[in-house]
């Protein structure tokens, strides 16, 4: 096992892919010689050149359009959306072109393809660089969805994504890119669709994805030492496919479900697992489910106004420990 | 095909001689799509066709023209407007009824409707219904032909209105730079749905006049004539075969009827379809085949197969049952299933 930032894990699993297969390729905005704005693709360009990876001009559209057209000739594009909240400009050829074309065309057209993009908190960036929008891709039908939390499960998920049939939006943390862990050497190659139990408890189970998984793991362990209540913390590592037995395995395991999410309250993604809860499991509730979110309001820029935006380690330890009284 | 390309010098543009065989070719193309989009006009009427529908009647000389021109392997993009387009690369006629009308035999098995046909089999890589989504998409397709070296070419139809959407000017400049194998062919009927198209666009030509932006050349053809449109495509599909980059080229033209279904094209100016019906694609070949030696039977022999076609597949695609409810949640993902949670 190498010791590897999350950014490198990102390098690291294309570089397995596009090895293996010479139909993986990459494009984007400056992930050529310059490695891309966070750096998470740095060597690739050295490593298998201008052919295989391309810079592209400011061109969203363009960009994806293009990795749907190469995947339905025979590629395995990975494209990269520099700040998730950029799809917004290429929604159309998300929402409407890759999500639906198996459908609509019968079953004629296969889309293997990955987006990849930056998403979430925690950099100062503003409203327009800070989004966590995983839910947005999460409510169309057609389009899997991953957001990994640690380094091996960056690379070994995006190789997963990548032999994929179906198209992947690839949610990579920004605030998680230098944060270490160790990584599997050799070919490595999860699964979609499993959820990670990270810490098993007796008293609560806490549902969380990316970032919110480390902060997730700090506030238990502080519940733990200082107010003597056993967390469960459940890394959910794929919207869609979701886990859901695995969640509602350790609901019922605890009685207690809080959800810990970077999303605006309306429509989050822990919205459907406490509804999924609510219909699957509501008799071995103990009490009422708990979400904990980012107010409806757009993210602040400043230190003080961010932090106090995204749920941190403080907001969680508060809210389960007064919830659990 | 008979088809000859033929160069002075290695370089220069081919000059191309049309045979008997393609000419044939080109007049039975029209006629089919003609008669088939006629009937399926027919079809609304009697209530058997739902939805919306988009015709291309009076445009078909740049579909055949296209479909003749391109190689079995070659790549089509289209819009909702894309009967026409599908039909010239050879999809089945019932197949193409039949999804029209919602039935099994139709091509996507009723789960795409009009404004979706697609036939991979025949190349016929699908209809876009957001305007200038599939711009960008055939510049895809043809990156991987460069990419493989299969010598592929995409070719993407569109109309005038679409040039003023961003995907239009992101595709052009992304196929410009990468020297991709596209073709893009804009079909300036002079409407973008009911409004003309001058009276929202501050350049003549709205695709020929901008290439320049994106260092083409400004390539304008007269889209009602069957036999300029299968040179023009030829000659810049084999150029782009052959790394020459993409073209994109504006054909002039007119469509006969509404914008849709719903659409009984009042707008437009009194004594201007007349004028337009004046320059039909089908009524000029006709002549031009005439005069080039052609004789009345072969035509009418023709023009009576192409109607036996029609009638045909119209009586296959009713005949088709409805799709079982079965197929409502089949491909939503490669396995098959609808399943996005275990
Ligand atoms: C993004 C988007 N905006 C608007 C529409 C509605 N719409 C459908 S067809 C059309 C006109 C298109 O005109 P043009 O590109 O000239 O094509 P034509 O119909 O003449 O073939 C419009 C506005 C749409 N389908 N997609």
């Amino acid at each position: 096992m190498a010791e590897l930032t999350y950014r490198d894990a990102v390098a690291a699993g294309i570089a397995q892919e596009m090895e293996r297969d010479e139909n993986v390729v990459f494009l984007g905005e400056d992930i050529g010689a310059a490695g891309g704005v966070f750096k998470a693709t740095v060597g690739l360009f050295e490593k298998f050149g201008p052919r295989r990876v391309r810079d592209t001009p400011i061109s969203e559209q363009a960009i994806l359009g293009a990795a749907m057209g190469a995947a339905m000739t025979g590629l395995k594009p990975i494209a990269e959306i520099m700040f998730s909240d950029f799809l917004a400009v290429c929604w159309d050829i998300v929402a409407n072109e890759i999500a639906k074309t198996r459908y609509m065309t019968n079953g004629q057209i296969a889309l293997p393809l990955v987006i990849r993009t930056a998403n979430g908190a925690g950099s100062r960036f503003g409203a327009q660089h800070s989004q966590a929008v995983e839910n947005w891709a999460m409510a169309i039908p057609g389009i899997k969805v991953v957001a990994p939390a640690f380094p091996a499960d960056v690379k070994g998920l995006l190789a997963a994504a990548v032999r994929d049939p179906d198209p992947v939006l690839f949610f990579e943390q920004k605030s998680l890119y230098p944060m270490k862990g160790e990584v599997p050497d050799g070919e490595h190659v999860d699964e979609l669709g499993k959820a990670k139990v990270l810490r098993e408890g007796k008293d609560c189970t806490i549902v969380a994805l990316a970032s919110m998984v480390h902060k997730s793991l700090d506030a238990a362990a502080i519940l733990e030492k200082e107010h003597g209540i056993s967390a469960t913390v459940v890394d959910v590592r794929s919207l869609v496919p979701l886990d859901t037995q695995t969640i509602l395995t350790e609901i019922g395991k605890t009685g207690r479900l809080f959800t810990v999410e970077e999303n605006p309250r309306l429509c989050g993604w822990g919205a459907e697992i406490v509804s999924i809860a609510a219909e699957e499991c509501f008799w071995t509730l103990d009490a009422p489910m708990v979400r904990i979110t980012t107010p409806h309001i757009p993210l602040p820029s400043a230190d003080k106004l961010e932090d106090a935006t995204i749920p941190s380690v403080e907001r969680i330890v508060k809210e389960v420990s007064q919830k659990m009284d | 095909m008979d088809t000859s390309v033929k160069r002075k010098k290695a370089g220069s543009p081919p000059e191309i001689d049309i045979g008997r065989e393609t000419r044939m070719e080109l007049y039975r193309q029209q006629l089919e799509l003609r008669y088939c989009e006629k009937r399926a006009y027919d079809l609304f009427l009697q209530n058997l066709i739902k939805g919306t529908s988009h015709l291309s009647l009076g445009q078909e000389a740049i579909a055949a023209g296209f479909g003749v021109a391109m190689r079995p392997d070659d790549w089509t993009f289209c819009t909702y407007r894309g009967h026409a387009h599908t039909l010239a690369r050879g999809a089945s006629m019932a197949g193409v009824l039949g999804e029209l009308m919602g039935r099994e035999c139709g091509l996507l098995g009723g789960k795409g409707g009009s404004m979706h046909l697609t036939d991979v089999s025949k190349g016929a890589m699908g209809s876009y219904a957001i305007i200038g989504a599939h711009l960008p998409v055939a510049a895809g397709a043809a990156w991987s032909a460069q990419y493989r070296g299969t010598e592929q070419v995409a070719v993407c139809f569109f109309g005038d209105g679409t040039t003023n959407i961003g995907a239009f000017h992101e595709a052009l400049n992304f196929a410009a730079i990468w020297k991709l194998p596209v073709i893009f062919v804009c079909e300036n009927n002079l409407y973008m749905e009911y409004t003309p198209i001058h009276t929202v666009t501050a350049v003549e030509h709205p695709a020929a006049d901008r290439a320049s932006a994106y260092g083409l050349e400004k390539i304008v053809i007269d889209g009602n004539d069957a036999d300029e449109v299968y040179k023009t495509a030829v000659k810049f599909m084999d150029r782009a075969r052959k790394g020459g980059g993409p073209a994109l080229i504006e054909a002039m033209t007119y469509r006969h009827s509404g914008h849709s279904r719903a659409d009984p094209g009042q707008y437009r100016p009194k004594g201007e379809l007349e004028k337009w019906l004046e320059q039909d694609p089908l009524k000029r070949y006709r002549s031009r085949l005439l005069e080039v030696g052609f004789n009345e039977a072969t035509l009418k022999d023709m023009e009576a197969e192409a109607m036996r076609k029609v009638d045909e597949a119209t009586e296959t695609a009713k005949a088709s049952p409805v799709p079982g409810l079965d197929a409502i949640d089949r491909d939503v993902w490669a396995d098959g299933s609808t399943a996005w949670r275990n």
